[in-house]
Parts: structure tokens; sequence; C-alpha cells
């Protein structure tokens, strides 16, 4: 280790060299060959963006940078100079470092003492906390987080959570900041913080990898994207290439709109809440009705209690007073499994913590709501050739990659999980599908096929509860929309009321006045 | 600089591929570290030992794990569901002191009527066995007490009560045809606990793979959310894994008092560890959701045949509990293992 840290300093760096470049590499595991000889080189002070489905290797490229994995073969140099990194700590202390999805901080322990977790400051052997603490107060000033270093760090939203992640790799020199989605937990405030960051750190002369599917943030930050596809490399494009272009290298198709045009017909009303209030207060006093045959959007900020809504009607959340009617039944108060045998079905927004069981198959998780009905089960007995050809069908309806649906949930990239997910919803009849954020943290390939799988659902005249925090999906999938703000219902809109500026407005409401 | 040396010569090493390395790798994530284990046992010891793979000597086996079988199939059901079940001991000793007693109090009040007197007396250490985990269950899961913290109290009532009962001295008296049927009765050259444990497999294999409530087990112990979500109901699901658990360790608690003839406070100390250890080399989760019976039944022959072996290599008895405590641990490590090897493969 010391003797590679004196060679790493022997060498000079090579002028004019990119800051950091990956070549040739490849990494297999077992039984798949994750990233077959991709090349990806970044330039001081650029945003270099990578793009690709879930699956395509993203992941496992950016681990490779950061150090978390080795390749199994290409070279990897710093400034021109050849290096292996060893691990996410050497690699840290190269001055690459990198924010993941997954968080590595631990709940119990304060914001500052996660920031200087491993490199803490020291003064005759123990802990020097006043000068943490001043350090700490110095990096989040300088960041702009409304943090405070004694916060715990548990108590704090996923958001907040996110910037202690973002402010520790600021807490050393940096010359490669690697960024793995992360406006996806977000709100549109701490994203143009996050934005202004990333300009400062690239007028430093630091170079940021930027994995994202939202074509929108390619185009106010990055600088080039560079395309991977199935573990291979595609293209480097500049960021202005068009986005029909790049979905187009991205997927391998054509894909002439990404919102399918959808034939409303609204009938019978299907579900009816009045006055509804939840026992914590996220929801207070909401009425609002869904019909059959219309897609009805449920739009708001994080926290504005538009999810609250639906698991309060799913059974989830005890209430405080309203009334649910759903099929013309009053069903207020009725357990998730009632809702489920009455037609209601509500689809939640993590698939990982809430829709699935990771460690189970494809084929167990898509029946698993529906094992009472008489298609999969009589008396206590399972009936599995039953289920094994409805779960089949339902991966081949939804295109599963690959269609192996003994397979764990876990082993599927991010976007199949969503259709798993889905599949749930498809092997019982439903009257009221709730979907709730239904394409976060996927690729615009996925999204295209659930928005697809909304419609066809919605044509076949379904009532759909569409809750999302994602703008556009309200504003091209639906047809009413009820806009959600601190727990109250704010607005109703239909038609050409439906536009960016009417539901931004009602998102943010009465928070200047 | 020497471990990063390694590393990469690991690395060369599974990237340049010797076929037979490979094949054992794969071989290690589908099937984990269990099958590795047996054969390796089973050459060692018959090795070491002329008698080991003998006809009778297996047989033997079979039947000295029995019991073991069965409380570790029960204790695959709490682990299952993300829990654990550490008063099985406890169970087997209440079973053995109650069920005696009782057996013998009804051979005295009706000396003629053996064969209702050992119903009463299996009847009635099974309904206190079961009564454990029914507590067990409304602890974990109606009043949220951590498994650990509910299973380690109600080990610690169990066996005071088992004590108390009998001031620690062996209950005598019960009707010979009781152990000569459940304990020492064979057919067809099976001893009887063989065919009980057998029934029992049987039984345990059909209700996980074949009934919604074994798939509830998996989906509960998996993701709780999810299942509520997916109408389920947990709480009744994480219940019945407790109370399963008792019964299981309750009927196991039954032979072994036939086997010696004697109801006894002590026995079972050591079945918390072993069935434990069972499920783990056997590949059961210790986060819930991953197991499976048929695997669970080759753990507990595995920790029987490795008693068996060390017997008969004249291994001391206080050495092999360190033995099994190692093999326990080394399971972990094999099963930490493969999951890193798993999770490399996805994206």
């Amino acid at each position: 280790m010391s003797a590679a840290a004196a060679q790493e300093r022997g060498s000079p760096a090579v002028e004019g060299a990119p800051l950091l470049r990956l070549e040739a590499i490849t990494k297999r595991f077992p039984g798949v060959l994750a990233l077959d000889r991709v090349d990806f080189d970044l330039r001081p002070g650029e945003v270099h963006v990578l793009f690709g489905e879930n699956g395509a290797g993203k992941s496992t490229l950016i681990s490779i940078a950061a150090g978390a994995l080795r390749p199994d073969a290409g070279r990897i140099a710093i400034r021109g100079k050849p290096i292996q990194l060893h691990s996410v700590h050497h690699a840290r202390s190269l001055g690459i470092s990198a924010v993941f999805q997954e968080f590595s901080l631990v709940p119990q322990m304060t914001v500052e003492e996660n920031l200087f977790l491993g490199a803490e400051a020291t003064r005759s052997g123990l802990l020097n906390k006043r000068e943490l603490h001043r350090r700490a107060e110095a990096i989040l000033a300088r960041l702009g987080f409304p943090l405070r270093p004694r916060q715990q760090v548990g108590f704090l939203a996923r958001a907040e959570q996110q910037m202690v992640e973002i402010a520790k790799a600021f807490r050393s020199e940096l010359s490669v900041l690697i960024l793995d989605e992360p406006t996806a937990s977000l709100t549109e405030r701490e994203t143009d913080q996050l934005f202004r960051l990333i300009e400062q750190v690239k007028r430093d002369g630091a170079g940021v990898i930027y994995i994202t599917h939202r074509i929108s943030e390619i185009r106010r930050i990055g600088d080039r994207i560079t395309v991977l596809r199935d573990g291979r490399y595609v293209a480097t494009v500049p960021a202005d290439t068009a986005e029909e272009e790049l979905v187009r290298l991205m997927t391998g198709r054509v894909i002439e709109q990404i919102f399918p045009q959808i034939a409303f017909s609204p009938g019978r009303t299907v579900l009816e809440i009045e006055h509804l209030s939840t026992a914590d207060r996220a929801v207070s006093d909401v009425s609002l009705t869904v019909r059959a045959g219309e897609i009805v959007g449920l739009g708001g900020l994080v926290g504005s209690g538009k999810s609250e809504v639906a698991r309060a009607c799913f059974g989830l959340l005890p209430l405080a007073g309203g009334r649910v009617t759903f099929e013309g039944a009053e069903v207020t108060g009725a357990s998730s499994r009632q809702m489920l045998e009455r037609g209601f079905f509500y689809v939640p927004p993590d698939r990982r913590s809430e829709g699935l069981v990771m460690m189970r198959s494809v084929r167990e998780n898509t029946t698993l709501a529906s094992l009472d009905l008489a298609e999969f089960s009589s008396g206590p007995w399972l009936k599995r050739a039953a289920e094994r050809q409805a779960a089949q069908r339902l991966a081949e309806r939804l295109n599963l990659q690959p269609p192996r649906i003994e397979r764990e949930v876990d082993h599927f990239s991010g976007g199949n999980q969503q259709k798993v997910l889905l599949a749930k919803s498809l092997t019982r009849e439903v009257r009221l599908f709730a979907f709730d954020e239904p394409t976060v943290g996927v690729d615009v390939g996925t999204r295209v096929a659930i928005y697809q799988f909304i419609k066809e659902l919605c044509e076949g005249g379904a009532a759909i509860l569409l809750i999302s925090s994602d703008l556009p999906e309200i504003l091209h999938l639906t047809h009413r929309v009820y806009v959600m703000y601190r727990g109250t219902l704010r607005a109703e809109l239909t038609g050409a009321a439906i536009n960016q500026e009417t539901v931004l407005g009602h998102f943010f409401a009465r928070e200047a006045a | 600089m020497t471990q990063a040396g390694t590393e990469r010569d690991v690395n060369a090493a599974s990237a340049s591929v010797s076929p037979a390395l490979r094949f054992l790798q794969v071989a290690f994530v589908r099937l984990g570290v269990l099958p590795f284990l047996l054969l390796i046992a089973i050459v060692v010891f018959t090795l070491l030992s002329d008698n080991f793979l003998t006809q009778r000597n297996l047989l033997n086996v079979a039947r000295q794990s029995t019991y073991l079988i069965m409380v570790s199939m029960g204790q695959m059901f709490a682990l299952l569901t993300g829990g654990f079940d550490l008063s099985v001991g406890t169970t087997l000793a209440i079973t053995s002191v109650v069920g005696a007693t009782a057996m013998v109090a009804a051979s005295v009040a009706m000396p003629d009527v053996v064969p209702l007197a050992i119903a009463i007396g299996l009847l009635a250490g099974f309904a206190v066995g079961l009564s454990i985990g029914i507590v067990n269950g409304i602890g974990v899961a109606l009043l949220n007490v951590s498994p650990f913290m509910m299973t380690l109290g109600m080990a610690s009532i169990g066996f005071g009560i088992a004590l108390y009962m009998t001031g620690g001295v062996p209950v005598y008296g019960m009707p010979p045809a009781f152990a000569d049927v459940f304990g020492f009765g064979s057919w067809l050259g099976i001893p009887a606990p063989v065919y009980v444990t057998a029934a029992l497999i049987l039984l345990l294999y059909l209700l996980v793979n074949w009934t919604r409530l074994g798939r509830y087990f998996y989906a509960v112990g998996g993701n709780v959310k999810a299942a509520r979500l997916s109408g389920i109901n947990t709480r009744l699901t994480l219940f019945t894994a407790y109370v399963l658990c008792g019964g299981m360790a309750s009927i196991s608690g039954l032979l072994l008092t036939a086997r010696l003839e004697t109801g006894e406070a002590n026995i079972g100390a050591s079945m918390p560890l072993e069935s434990i250890a069972a499920c783990v080399i056997a590949g059961v989760s210790l986060r819930g959701g991953v197991g499976r019976v048929e695997n669970v039944v080759l753990g507990a022959l595995f920790i029987g045949l490795i008693q068996n072996g060390m017997n008969l290599a004249r291994i001391e008895s206080y050495l092999q509990t360190v033995v099994i405590g190692v093999l326990l641990i080394l399971a972990v490590v094999a099963d930490q293992l493969r999951l890193r090897y798993m999770t490399g493969a996805r994206d």
C-alpha cells in the first residue's frame, strides 16, 4: 500500500490527460457479463452523464470508478497515470468520491459524526470534537445545506440524508465526484441547490460523473453523455443531443413519443372519498372521486399527503373521520384484505421496502396478493401449476427481461422489478388501480412500457388514481388532476387547466404568502 | 500491498477459470455450503473409524437425529419469519416433565387402561408445549416484543417451572409400553421415531410448499410491509410460526421422553443452539424469507452425523460442543460469502 502510494507520487501527471480514464473495462459476475470492454473518460471541469437503461451497467461502472469493485480486465488512469483502485477508501484518498443511491450512513449517529466517519480529527489520540463540529459547520455552510451538525441522521428525511451523503464527498480535496441519481428524492429547491453546487465543483476544475434518467437534468448540467446498453459502450455525444436520438441510442429503437394518447371514457364513480382525515393528520378533510375509464392525477410535493390519501383508503392508516365509498358500498376503515377483495389495488412507490419480497421468486411475488382466489388455491392448498402459468403469462405480457420467473426478484434490474410489481396487480380482478409514483427510478424504456400498461388498463374500463411527484407524468397522462398541499386538497383541475403553470402554482400555493 | 496483491491474484484466478474451480463456485452459490460439509464429514469420519459407514451406524444416526430434526423444522418457521425461538429447549423439558407426570398420575388412577393413560400423558405434554408456542406467538406477533427477548424470557419461565415441578428429580413410573412403542419400538427394522419424523417432514414439506400459509411465512419474513399490502394477515402468520415451532419441539420432547423412560427437566439444553445451527448450515437466512424444509432436515442430520462420528472417533463431548460452535460460525461466514457472490450478479 505505502509502496504503491509512493509510486503514485513518483510518476508525474501527464499534461492534458483526462482526469479519469477507464479503458476496456470488463466486469464479469457469476453468469453475467456486466461490462464488456467499456471506455469512459472524464475531463476536468465537466459533467459527464452516464445514460442507459437499468441493467446497462452504469452502476457497475461507477462502482469500479469509485473503487468499490475491481474490474476483471481493463485499465484505469488518473491524470494519465495508470492506477489500481484497491478500495473506496483508497479512491477517496485520490480525490474520487461517490454518492450512491444506497446510503452509507449510520442512523444512530449525528450528521457531523457521519460526515467524518473514518477520518475523524484527533488530538493526542482522543477525538477532537470541537474541531469536527467546526469543520462540519464549514462544509454544510459552503454547500448551503440546511442541516444542523448535531442532528441524528436517523430522524432526517431521505432528501436530508442524501445531503449528508453528498457533504461527505466534500470533506477532503475533490477531483472526481460521482453522483448516482442524486435528485430522485430531492424537491425542486433542493435540486437547484445541488446544481449550483455542481457548477461550483466544475469551476474548481473537478469532474462530475452523473447518472440520471431525466432528460431535463442532462440539459441543465450535462456537458457530454456516454450511453451504455447491455454492458457495452454505445456512444459519447454532446449534452444537447435530441431526446429521440438519446432514447434511440439507449434502447436501440425509436420511440415516437413517451406519453401515449389515451381515450378517456369516464363512466360510473368507483371511488368516492368524502371529508377524509387520518389520525396522524397527514390528510385532513379531503374529498375526491375517481370514475371508471379515467385517470385521475393526484399531485403535490413530497410530504403533501397525496400518498396517504390512497393508503388511508387501502386500510393502511387509521382514520379520524370521513367516508369512503367503493363501487357504491361504504368501506370506511376497511382492511387491505377487504379492499383487495372488492377490487382496489394499491401499488406502492418503493418496490424494495414495500412492494416486493426481494429474496423470493418472480412467480411467488406475482401471485402473492391473489393466492386466496380459486384460480390459485383450493382450501389451504396452492395450485402451483396454475400459478406458474399465470406468472409466465404476465412475465411475457410485461416483457420481463430475462423472462425467468423462478429467479429471485433481487437479481433483476430496477425496471424489471417494477414490472413484477405491476404484474402483481394483474392477477386478480381490479376495478381501481392506485399507482403511487409508478416510474421512480426506472429508465425511459420501462417508463414507456408502464405508461402503455396504464393506458391499456384505463381503456379497458378500469379506474386509475395516479399519484405522482413527476409533473410531466401528471400533465400528460391524466384526465383530471387533484393537487394536494400540506394534507389538504388545493385544487381540482380538468381539461386545459392541466398545464404546468397552473399545477405547479398549486403545488406551492400559499407557501410564499 | 500484500493484501491488494492477493486480492488481485484471486481475481485473476477466477477470471482465468479453471473449469473445476468454476464449477465448484457455481455449485456453492446454487446449493450453499451444506453439501460440501456433508461430503467432507463423511470422508473424514470414514477414514477415522471403520464403523462409521455401516448400515447399522447410519440407521443409528437417523434415529438419534430425529429429535433434532423435528425441533429444527419448527425452528425454521421462526427463522423464516425473520425471528428465532430460543425457548425450544425449555419446550422440550416442560413437555417431558408435564407429559411424564400426567402419564404417571393417569396410570396410577387407572392401571387397567394403559393406552388411555399414555394418550393423556401425550396430550398433556403436547398441550403445555404448544402453549409455550402460543405465548411466544402472542408476545411476538401481537405485543411486538422482539423474538429474542420473548423467547429468552419464555426459556427462563419454562425451565423454572419444569424444575419447580420436579424439584430437579426425574419423573419415573411411566407405563413401560410407552417407552417400548415410542422410544424403542421398530417396524421392518426402522425405529418408531423415524416414522414419526418422516411423517412430519412430509407434512411440513406440503405445508411450506403447497399451501397458502406456507407461502405467507416466506412473504412475511421476506418483507412484512409488502406482505401486508398484499392483504396477508401478517400477525396471524407470525403467530402461527411460533405455535408450529412450539408444537414441533413438543412432539420431539415426548419422543425423547419415551426414549429416556423418564420425564426430565434438563433435556434439550443444547437444542436452541443446535436447531439454529442446523437451519443456518442448511441455508435458512437469519434475515428471514429463505429456507427449505428438506435442507433443514439435511442440516440436522449433518449435526447428528458429526456428533456420531466424533463419538466413534472418541472425541470428548466437551470438545464436540466446540466443534458445533465452530461449524455454526463457519456456516454463517460461508453464507455471507455466498451472498456476496450473488449480489455481485446484479447490475
